[in-house]
């Protein structure tokens, strides 16, 4: 595993993030968010995970980036005002970023690099969801079918 | 040299802060589901790079885990950019500290 292409996507990500996080801007925010989750996926791809970082390009950057512009331009008369900052959220996450840091380096047993591994194909992931994962499968995909009737049944229009 | 598990997971450490930091210190409604978003992203990298760098096993559990978390995430953030579009036809709003009616 190339460790220059791991800082470039690693900084390219968390700048990103950063991005997404502090730009006042709620537009330029979303689109920092979908810059964000293509270093993401740029990982995945490194880590050998091809096919969840193409479904993680499909839906993040295809559906759910596309869904947060839809929402921020069908509230837009609210976005155009100044936002407070809070600053005892950044000490939080700065808090438990040192905490996670220091006890991710202390730990010696994670100091290791990748192992050999037969490249996962799309066939032994589908033999897999097809096999061992198929009622893991079902579940989620009546759970995304629930997730689509309610939310529209939240944004139909209220009754008088 | 290359990238030990100890780089990834302080990756993930920093995407999760950071999305910790915008879901808390921002006071917009999609501010906070975009910080929740990236918390969930970055679970999903750490079930990547321990899958990669632990035993091989068959099926791919890491792999799997991961798939079902992004299908999940999508569920939630469509439910929940409905539910700031409905607060925002009620409201008026999506600034979550003016949300206070239930406030005792």
């Amino acid at each position: 595993m190339n460790s220059a292409a791991f800082a470039v996507i690693a900084i390219f990500t968390v700048a990103a993030a950063l991005a997404a996080a502090t730009l006042p801007q709620l537009m330029h925010a979303a689109l920092s968010f979908a810059i964000a989750f293509v270093g993401v996926a740029a990982f995945f791809f490194l880590l050998g995970a091809e096919f969840v970082g193409l479904a993680l390009v499909f839906i993040y950057i295809g559906a759910v980036a596309v869904l947060i512009v839809f929402t921020i331009l069908l509230t837009r008369r609210d976005v155009e005002k100044v936002r407070g900052f809070n600053w005892g959220g950044a000490i939080v996450a700065g808090a438990v970023f040192g905490g996670l840091t220091w006890s991710i380096l202390k730990t010696q047993s994670l100091a290791i690099v990748a192992p050999h591994m037969p490249a996962l194909t799309v066939k032994r992931i589908g033999a897999a969801l097809m096999t061992t994962y198929v009622w893991p499968l079902q579940c989620v995909g009546l759970l995304l079918t629930a997730a689509l009737i309610g939310a529209l049944i939240l944004v139909l229009e209220e009754k008088r | 040299m290359t990238a030990t598990l100890q780089a990834f997971l302080v990756v993930s450490a920093a995407l999760f802060s950071i999305g910790l930091l915008a879901a808390l210190s921002r006071r917009h409604a999609i501010f906070i589901l975009i910080g929740i978003e990236m918390m969930l992203a970055a679970a999903n990298l750490n079930f990547i790079a321990f899958w990669r760098f632990g035993p091989q096993h068959q099926p791919p559990i890491g792999v799997m885990v991961a798939l079902f978390s992004i299908a999940v995430a999508a569920a939630e953030a469509a439910v929940g950019l409905a539910m700031v579009i409905a607060v925002y036809r009620h409201y008026h709003t999506t600034d979550v500290d003016q949300l206070n009616q239930l406030r005792g």
